[in-house]
C-alpha cells in the first residue's frame, strides 16, 4: 500500500507568485496513495529537508515528491536527506514546478492545474519506483598506456609517479615517436633529443612502469577497471638478458642498405639495427623482411661476433596477458606519404620532400649529420621553397581539415635552413599563419623579420624539373594575384598529419569510436576532451587530432589525472539508473529470446551474452545480460526489445506509462 | 475551434531538451501552459507505441525533442529515435492519425528560446487541428 | 551499345583532319559513327560566356536529339563541345526544376540517358587495340591534354586532372614512348588565339619549348583547339620567342592510323601547317620496320 509524501515548495515567492500552492497541497492530498501533503516556503533548506526527514518516520512514507524547481537542481540534495532518514534515495522523485510552469506562464488558473498535473504525474510514478543500491565494481590498479611518444610517455609517468603500476606498450624498437626524429622544437627551438631522452630513461628505469617495446596489442577484453589485455611481444631475435647494446652486430651486418624508417627513408640502416643512437631500449632489432638469413638462409654474422651470444635467430612472438584498470590511448599521428600530389612532384624527385625527411637533414645525428643537402646530389641547396598546406584544408584532397602543427614547423624549418645556410633564400607559400599558441607569433614574426624568410601569400600550381633544377609555379596574391616562379634547390611539403596507418584496426580492438579521418574521438570535444565513450579508456596526443607537444604532453596528463581519480577508489560506484534484463525461475529464465537486438544498439557494448544450462550441462537458452559496469543508462535498447524483456531502472516501462496516464488524467485544460 | 485547449504531452531527453526547457524557466520566457513533459534519459529510449497510449489517454497533440544528431549524450539514441520516427509517421499515416499532430523536434540545453517557440507553435496548430476524438468515439462503441 | 558521334563546328571546318581521320580509323575498327541529326553548334565559350539558359539550352538539344535516336552514347572528339555537353548533362541531372525549364526552351524531353564520351575514353574501351597496329609509332611523343579533357574533375571524372595518364597509356599501346614533361595540362591560350595571339604565341610558346626540350618527337593532341594554337599559330610563336620548332602536331587519331598502315593523305596529315616529318629514327628496334613521316 502506497504511502507517498509530496512537498509543495513555494520557493520563496518563484513558484507561489504563479501558482495557488495551497491548492495544490489540498488537491494532491486526495490523490490515492498520498499520504502527507504539506507546503514549506524553502524546502531545500535546512528546516526545509527536516520536514522531509520527519514525515518519512513519522507517516512511514513509502516515496516522496518534491515539487519545486527541476531536478537538475537538488534531485542529489533530497535524495541524500530520504537516505538520511531511512528511506531507499531512490524512491525520491522532484515534480518541476518552477522552470516548467510557475517562472513560465502567467499567474490564474491554467497554471495551478498544470502543477497540479505535473505532481499527479510524478506520484504515479514514484508509486512504481523501486529501491535501488548503488553498483559497485572493482577496480585494477594497473594503466596500460598505448603508445611510446611524447604523449605515451608523458602519461605514464604521470600514473607511475602517483603510485600505480604502467605498462608501456610500443610498436617501434625504441620510445621516443616521432619527437624523438625532430631536431629543434618551436617556439623555443630547443634541441627535441636532449628535453625528450631523460624522459625516455625515467620510463624505462621507473620501477612502476613496465617498457613492452617492439610490441603491439593484440586484444583488450573487459570494461573499466577490469580489463584484460594481451600483448604480443614481437621477437627481437636476441635474448635481451644477454644483449649488452655494444653494437658490433650492426657493424658487421652485410646487409646495409636498408631505407631508416627513423630517417624517414632519407638514411640507410642494416638488416640488425636500433633505429637511433639513444633509443630506449638500446637494444637491436632484426628486420626478418631483409635480413639474409631469414631470406636465404645464409649468414648469421651477428651471431658469430655477438661477444656475450645474445643473437636468436628461432625467437618467436609471445602473448603476454595483463590484468589492467584503465587503457591511456597515445598512439599518434603519421603524416602523409604517396602519390597524392603529382603536381608537386612528390614521389617523382628526389628533391621534394617532406617536413619530417627535412627534420632528418636538419638533424645533427641525421644522414647528413645536420647539414642541409639535397638528397639528390648532397650538394648545398641555395634557394628553399617551403610550400605550407600541402594537403591540409585541401577537400580536392580528401583532408578538409587543417593539421595544425605545420605553419609553426615551416618557419622553424625555413629558419633552421638559414642558420645552416647563411646565404640561403627561403621561401614560404602560404594560405594563412596560424600561430596561435604561447610565444608562437613571435616566433614566426622571427622568423620574416629576423631570419629573412620570404613569405609569399598564394598557392603553389606546379612544380617540376628543368636543367637539374626544381621550377616552382605559385602566386602571390598580395601583390594582386601576381604569377610567379621560383627556381628551387629544394622543395619541402608540409603533408597533412593523418592517422597511423593501423588506427582504425586498434580502435576496433578497444571499441572506441573513431570520425571519417580515422581520428579517435572523444566523449565530449568540449568538457570532456580525454575521454572516449568507453569507460576506463582515455586518449591522449595526436591520435584524437593533430597536434604540437605542449598539447600532447597537456592533454596526456589530463588523461593521467582521469585514470589517478579512477584508481583512488577500492571500488567503482555508479548509480544503478542502468538497464536490467527480466529473469525468471527455471524452466523460463528470461521472457528474453536472445535476438540481440538490445546488443547492437548499445554504443557501449555494455550487453553481453548469458547461456543458462540445463541438469545436462545443455546450454537451453542464451539470453542477454546488461553488464552494470558499462551500461550508462540512455535505454536504447529498452524500446528496441521486442518482448519487452530489457527494462530500465528509474524510467521503466511501469514508470512512464503510468506518468503518461496521469498527466491525461484530468480533462480538457482550461485558461 | 479557437476556443479549445488542446492537451500535449511531450516527450523529452534530459541532456538536452528538458534542460533547455530549464533555461526557458530561467529566462523566464512566457509560453503557452498546454504542454507538459514526460523526462526520458534519451530519445532513445521513447517506445513509439507509448505514443499511441498518449492519444489513447486524451491527448491531442505530442512533441518528441531531443539532443541534435551527432550530439547526443549516449552518442546514438536520437540517431535511433529519429529512424523510429520515420517508421512511425508510416503508421501513423495508415492508421488514419494526422501526422501534423506528433511534432518531432531538437532542442539543445542552450536553446531556450526554441523551447518556448516549439510549444507555442506546437499548440497553436493543434488548435487548429482541433481535439483527437477518435479514441473517444471508439471508446462509445465499447472498445478500449 | 549504339555510339553517336557529335563533331562540332571545328570538326567540319579548322579541324577537318580530325574528322578524316576518326572517320578512317573507325572503318577499320568496324565501328558506325552516325552523327546525331541535326546537330546544332554546341555554344563554345560564346554562349557560356552571355547566358546561361542558352549555354544549357544548345547542348541539351543536341543530346535531346542523340536520346530520341535510341543512342546510348555520343562521342565528343572535340575537347570544347565534350566539356559543354557534359558539364550541361551534369548541371540538369543535378537539377530537376532547371532540368524541366530548359527541355521546355528546346521543346524536347531531355532525360540524361545518353552518355557524353571523349575520344580517349572511346578508344580505351577499344578491346586488344595492339593487335591492330601493323606500324608502330616508335617515337618519343609528349602527349597534351589541355584543360578540357580532365578537368573539371568533379564533372568529368575521368583520368588524374593535375598529373593524367589516359594519352599516355594509349600512345604506349600504339608503340610510342610517351614523355614525362611538365606542361601536360597547361594553358596554350584558349580562345585568345585571335583577340590575344601574342599571348597564345607566349603560352604555347612555353609548351612547345619544354616539350622539345625533353626530347620529343611530335606533340600528340586531342583537341582542335590545342591543335590550332600549337600547329596553326607556329609562325607566331617562332616570331616572339625568336626559336625556331619543327616538331609537328598530331591528333590522337591520325597516330592511331599511321600505326595502323593507313596512308597518311587519308589521315589529313597534309592540312597540317607544320610539316609532319621526323628524322630518321637513330636506333630502330630489330625486327620492326622504322617510322616514315609525312
Amino acid at each position: 500500500m502506497a504511502r507517498i509524501g509530496v512537498f509543495i515548495c513555494h520557493c520563496g515567492e518563484n513558484i507561489s507568485a504563479t501558482v495557488d500552492v495551497v491548492k495544490v497541497v489540498a488537491e494532491a492530498a486526495r490523490i490515492p496513495g498520498v499520504a502527507h501533503s504539506v507546503e514549506y516556503k524553502y524546502m531545500c533548506s535546512d528546516p526545509g529537508q527536516q520536514l522531509v526527514k520527519n514525515a518519512i518516520k513519522e507517516k512511514n512514507l513509502t516515496g516522496v515528491v518534491v515539487a519545486a524547481c527541476s531536478p537538475r537542481m537538488h534531485e542529489p540534495t533530497f535524495r541524500r536527506a530520504c537516505a538520511e532518514a531511512g528511506l531507499n534515495p531512490f524512491l525520491c522523485e522532484m515534480a518541476n514546478i518552477r522552470e516548467h510552469c510557475s517562472w513560465v506562464h502567467e499567474k490564474g488558473e491554467a497554471t495551478t492545474q498544470k502543477a497540479l498535473d505535473i505532481v499527479r504525474t510524478l506520484v504515479a510514478k514514484v508509486k512504481k519506483n523501486k529501491a535501488l543500491e548503488p553498483i559497485k565494481v572493482p577496480v585494477t590498479k594497473t594503466a596500460l598506456v598505448l603508445g611510446g611518444g611524447i604523449a605515451g610517455i608523458q602519461a605514464a609517468l604521470d600514473i607511475a609517479n602517483s603510485g600505480h603500476k604502467v605498462i608501456l606498450v610500443e610498436k617501434a624498437p625504441s620510445i621516443g615517436g616521432h619527437m624523438s626524429q625532430l631536431s629543434e622544437t618551436f617556439p623555443t627551438l630547443d634541441c627535441s633529443q636532449c628535453i625528450l631522452t631523460p624522459r625516455m630513461v625515467e620510463v624505462a628505469q621507473h620501477a612502476n612502469i613496465t617498457l613492452y617495446s617492439y610490441s603491439e596489442l593484440e586484444s583488450l577484453d573487459g570494461f573499466i577497471g577490469n580489463f584484460k589485455a594481451r600483448i604480443r611481444r614481437k621477437a627481437r631475435g636476441l635474448d635481451e638478458k644477454l644483449c649488452t647494446g655494444c653494437g658490433l652486430c650492426m657493424q658487421k651486418c652485410p646487409t646495409r642498405k636498408i631505407p631508416s624508417e627513423f630517417d624517414a627513408g632519407l638514411g640507410l640502416r642494416p638488416a640488425i639495427y636500433v633505429p637511433f643512437p639513444q633509443a630506449v631500449p638500446n637494444k637491436p632489432v632484426i628486420d626478418r623482411e631483409h635480413c639474409t638469413y631469414y631470406r636465404t638462409g645464409k649468414c648469421r654474422l651477428c651471431e658469430k661476433v655477438c661477444p656475450t651470444q645474445a643473437i636468436r635467430f628461432g625467437q618467436e612472438d609471445e602473448i603476454v596477458e595483463a590484468e589492467v584498470g584503465a587503457v591511456v590511448v597515445a598512439t599518434g599521428f603519421d603524416i602523409k606519404h604517396g602519390d597524392f600530389f603529382p603536381e608537386y612532384g612528390y614521389g617523382k624527385h628526389q628533391d621534394v620532400i617532406d617536413g619530417l625527411q627535412f627534420e632528418r637533414l636538419a638533424s645533427a645525428s641525421g644522414p647528413t649529420l645536420g647539414e642541409i643537402r639535397r638528397p639528390s646530389d648532397g650538394k648545398v641547396p641555395e634557394t628553399v621553397v617551403f610550400i605550407a598546406c600541402a594537403g591540409s584544408r585541401d577537400p580536392a584532397k580528401g583532408i578538409e581539415y587543417c593539421s595544425k602543427i605545420c605553419c609553426m614547423y615551416t618557419a622553424k624549418h625555413a629558419m633552421l635552413y638559414r642558420h645552416k645556410v647563411h646565404h640561403g633564400k627561403p621561401y614560404v607559400f602560404y594560405m594563412d599563419i596560424r600561430a596561435g599558441g604561447k610565444m608562437y607569433e613571435e616566433f614566426v614574426r622571427r622568423a620574416m623579420e629576423e631570419d629573412g624568410v620570404q613569405y609569399v601569400r598564394g598557392r603553389v600550381s606546379r612544380v617540376y624539373e628543368r636543367n637539374g633544377r626544381l621550377v616552382v609555379k605559385g602566386v602571390d596574391t598580395l601583390l594582386g594575384a601576381r604569377p610567379l616562379e621560383i627556381e628551387a634547390d629544394l622543395v619541402v611539403l608540409a603533408t597533412a598529419g593523418v592517422a597511423n596507418a593501423g588506427a582504425e584496426e586498434l580502435a576496433q580492438k578497444l571499441h572506441v569510436s573513431y570520425d571519417a579521418h580515422k581520428f579517435y574521438a572523444e566523449a565530449h570535444p568540449k568538457l570532456r576532451p580525454v575521454e572516449t565513450n568507453t569507460a576506463g579508456i582515455f586518449l591522449a596526443g595526436a591520435c584524437q587530432a593533430p597536434k604540437d607537444i605542449p598539447e600532447s604532453v597537456a592533454q596526456a596528463s589530463g588523461a593521467a589525472a582521469k585514470v589517478g581519480a579512477l584508481f583512488s577508489q577500492s571500488e567503482l560506484v555508479r548509480e544503478p539508473l542502468i538497464a536490467v534484463v527480466d529473469r525468471q525461475a527455471p524452466p523460463v529464465y528470461s521472457s528474453c529470446v536472445g535476438c540481440f537486438l538490445c546488443q547492437s544498439a548499445c554504443p557501449y557494448q555494455a550487453i553481453e551474452k548469458e547461456e543458462f544450462r540445463g541438469r545436462d550441462g545443455q546450454v537451453v537458452k542464451t539470453v542477454a545480460k546488461v553488464n552494470p559496469g558499462l551500461c550508462q543508462g540512455c535505454g536504447t535498447c529498452v524500446a528496441f526489445c521486442r518482448t519487452k524483456s530489457i527494462d530500465i531502472q528509474g524510467f521503466s516501462h511501469a514508470q512512464v506509462h503510468a506518468e503518461v496516464l496521469a498527466l491525461l488524467e484530468r480533462g480538457e485544460r482550461d485558461g | 475551434m479557437a476556443d479549445f485547449n488542446p492537451k500535449i504531452v511531450a516527450f523529452v531527453c534530459n541532456w538536452c531538451t528538458y534542460a533547455g526547457a530549464d533555461l526557458t524557466g530561467t529566462s523566464r520566457m512566457k509560453y503557452a501552459p498546454q504542454v507538459s513533459i514526460v523526462r526520458f534519459p534519451c530519445t532513445g529510449r521513447i517506445d513509439f507505441m507509448l505514443l499511441l497510449k498518449a492519444f489513447a489517454g486524451g491527448a491531442d497533440g505530442i512533441i518528441v525533442s531531443g539532443c541534435h544528431p551527432n550530439d547526443c549524450h549516449y552518442s546514438s539514441g536520437n540517431f535511433h529515435a529519429r529512424r523510429r520516427w520515420v517508421v512511425f509517421r508510416g503508421l501513423m499515416d495508415f492508421l488514419g492519425i494526422d501526422v501534423r499532430r506528433v511534432q518531432f523536434s531538437w532542442v539543445s540545453a542552450a536553446e531556450g528560446a526554441k523551447w518556448a517557440q516549439l510549444v507555442n507553435e506546437t499548440t497553436d496548430r493543434i488548435r487548429r487541428l482541433g481535439p483527437f476524438a477518435d479514441y473517444q468515439r471508439l471508446r462509445g462503441l465499447g472498445v478500449g | 551499345m549504339k555510339t553517336g558521334f557529335y563533331p562540332g563546328c571545328s570538326m567540319k571546318g579548322s579541324a577537318r583532319e580530325y574528322s578524316e581521320s576518326l572517320l578512317a580509323v573507325a572503318r577499320v575498327l568496324g565501328r558506325e559513327l552516325p552523327e546525331v541529326p541535326d546537330w546544332n553548334c554546341c555554344g563554345a565559350t560564346a554562349a557560356h560566356n552571355l547566358d546561361h539558359d542558352l549555354a544549357l539550352a544548345l547542348p541539351a538539344r543536341i543530346l535531346a536529339a542523340a536520346e530520341k535516336k535510341g543512342m546510348d552514347e555520343v562521342l565528343v572528339p572535340c575537347a570544347a563541345c565534350y566539356s559543354r555537353l557534359k558539364v550541361t548533362r551534369h548541371e540538369l541531372l543535378e537539377d530537376e526544376k532547371l532540368r524541366q525549364r530548359i527541355s521546355g526552351l528546346v521543346e524536347a524531353d531531355y532525360r540524361g540517358s545518353a552518355k557524353v564520351v571523349n575520344i580517349i575514353e572511346w578508344l580505351a574501351a577499344v578491346p586488344d587495340l595492339e593487335k591492330l597496329v601493323k606500324k608502330p609509332f616508335q617515337r618519343k611523343v609528349a602527349c597534351y591534354y589541355g584543360c578540357l579533357l580532365v578537368r573539371p574533375a568533379g564533372i568529368v571524372e575521368f583520368d588524374r586532372p593535375e598529373e593524367p595518364q589516359s594519352m599516355d597509356l594509349l600512345m604506349a599501346k600504339l608503340g610510342a614512348k610517351p614523355i614525362d614533361w611538365a606542361f601536360k595540362t597547361e594553358c596554350c591560350g584558349a580562345g585568345f588565339s585571335v583577340s590575344r595571339t601574342d599571348l597564345v604565341a607566349k603560352l604555347s610558346g612555353l609548351i612547345l619549348e619544354d616539350a622539345v626540350s625533353r626530347g620529343a618527337e611530335a606533340v600528340i593532341v586531342a583537341c582542335p583547339m590545342c591543335h590550332l594554337n600549337l600547329d596553326l599559330r607556329r609562325p607566331n610563336i617562332e616570331k616572339r620567342t625568336g626559336k625556331k620548332y619543327d616538331i609537328p602536331v598530331i591528333y590522337i587519331t591520325q597516330v592511331l592510323g599511321l600505326a595502323m598502315g593507313l596512308p597518311p593523305k587519308k589521315l589529313g596529315l597534309q592540312r597540317h601547317k607544320v610539316a609532319v616529318k621526323f628524322a630518321p629514327a637513330e636506333s630502330p628496334v630489330p625486327g620492326v620496320s622504322a617510322k616514315r613521316g609525312a
